[in-house]
């Protein structure tokens, strides 16, 4: 009877090492991934920081400025793009992204969602959002081509009217062992810089309205690279995280089935012992 | 000829960063050539384009796509949605975008849209070919 007990744990040990082998591949890929996306996240910066300022630059020197996208208007319906990741077990990874989204949508007229990543199309489609687009579903998919047609598509539907305001809701990579959901604005892009630094006039070519439509489409889609980038090595970081403690409590637990074998084994034993001892006794 | 400080900027990282002495953008309103001392100026480029830069009297051409010019005393910028070298340019995958691109604009049934990217596939596609082609 204590020998079934042996088989019962011998079982479990293996069990929990394959489980433990599983979880211990997907830390080192997820942290191969990290590595990548962190320096496509550093690639991304010099081009942002150039269109943040070129942006705030136009908007803060042209007070005047008429264009649609820094015009407040009455806020009927807002838009919000969630980048959550594709695929699971990654931590609070994807809850962190929905809390957020969710926290933010509560304070906004009737919110248009835009998902993108295979975990945010799955979460808005069981609720009663309304979806603006559903065509880039996939994160790891999402390359330069398709979030420019994104950034246009945005643009275009934000200059019909289709909403008045349009948020961004994505996962910052602090370091490999914090993340933190973030939200940010984008439309109506408000003028930042301060008109005070005016020192010499700038030649827009062929006017500063002009050069404004052009570039805008430009910087949404500079931010949403940016966010997408971000948010890629939070999840691969969440990821390794997560799988770095499953692998931790994998081997705990070996260690302590490791233990209860044994002295189960020493109870087998020690039992057949007795069993020996208490029957040549009994020949006696 | 004296030399300015100019970097180059697409979602790839800076893919160029030093001096040069004369670079040439074709913006919405026409081709224009900087040069050291220019004014602040600020303009878009044309959807597609080609860009010629000149450092120690070597000129380099490169396809562009998008983007916008921005010059200051200190520094000038460029900004692209996509910029190649014309001796980085995939010639054969240039010409496999282009053949699909024109099947895609013969299809009649499409949508606008469709239509519409297929025909700047088509533009940026021609773009880089005729680029590969002068280096």
């Amino acid at each position: 009877m204590a020998g079934a007990g042996m088989k019962d744990i011998k079982r479990r040990i293996k069990s929990v090492e394959s489980t433990r082998q599983i979880t211990k591949a997907m830390e080192l890929v997820a942290s191969s991934k990290m590595r990548r996306a962190k320096e496509r996240v550093e690639r991304t910066h010099p081009q942002f920081s150039l269109l943040y300022k070129t942006i705030s630059d136009i908007a803060s020197r042209n007070r005047d400025l008429s264009s649609p996208y820094v015009k407040a208007r009455k806020q009927d319906h807002a838009c919000v793009v969630v980048i959550a990741g594709d695929r699971g077990l990654a931590g609070g990874y994807n809850s962190n992204v929905f809390k957020a989204a969710e926290a933010l949508m509560k304070d906004l007229p009737s919110p248009i969602v835009v998902p993108i990543g295979k975990k945010a199309g799955e979460f808005y489609g069981k609720r009663s959002y309304e979806i603006l687009d559903n065509a880039h579903i996939s994160v790891d998919e999402l390359g330069m081509a398709q979030i420019y047609k994104v950034a246009d598509h945005l643009c275009r539907q934000y200059k019909a009217g289709r909403f008045d305001s349009l948020y961004v809701v994505y996962t910052t990579f602090v370091s490999a062992l914090t993340q933190e959901p973030a939200t940010l604005q984008i439309f109506p892009i408000s003028a930042v810089g301060n008109p005070g630094t005016k020192k010499f006039e700038i030649l827009y070519e062929p006017s500063a309205e002009a050069v404004f439509e052009k570039i805008v489409p430009q910087y949404v889609a500079g931010i949403l690279n940016g966010a997408v980038a971000e948010s890629n090595a939070s999840e691969q970081a969440a990821r390794r995280n997560a799988m770095e403690s499953a692998t931790d409590n994998a081997d705990e637990m070996i260690e302590q089935l490791g233990l209860r074998y044994n002295r189960a084994r020493q109870g087998a034993i020690t039992q057949e012992i007795t069993e020996i001892v208490a029957g040549a006794q009994a020949a006696q | 000829m004296a030399d300015f400080h100019l970097q180059i900027a697409t979602a790839d990282g800076l893919l160029y960063d030093g001096p040069a002495e004369r670079v040439v953008v074709r913006t919405t309103e026409g081709d224009v050539g900087l040069l050291k001392g220019h004014i602040d100026y600020v303009a878009a480029l044309k959807d597609v384009s080609e860009l010629r830069l000149t450092v120690d009297e070597k000129t380099r051409i490169a396809a562009v796509s998008g983007g916008f010019v921005s010059v200051s005393k200190e520094i000038t910028y460029i900004s692209a949605i996509t910029l190649e070298w014309a001796d980085e340019i995939d010639r054969d995958r240039a010409q496999r975008a282009k053949e699909t691109a024109e099947k895609r604009l013969q299809d009649k049934k499409q949508e606008d849209l469709d239509y519409r990217l297929a025909e700047m596939k088509l533009k940026r596609a021609l773009n880089r070919i005729n680029v590969a082609d002068k280096k």
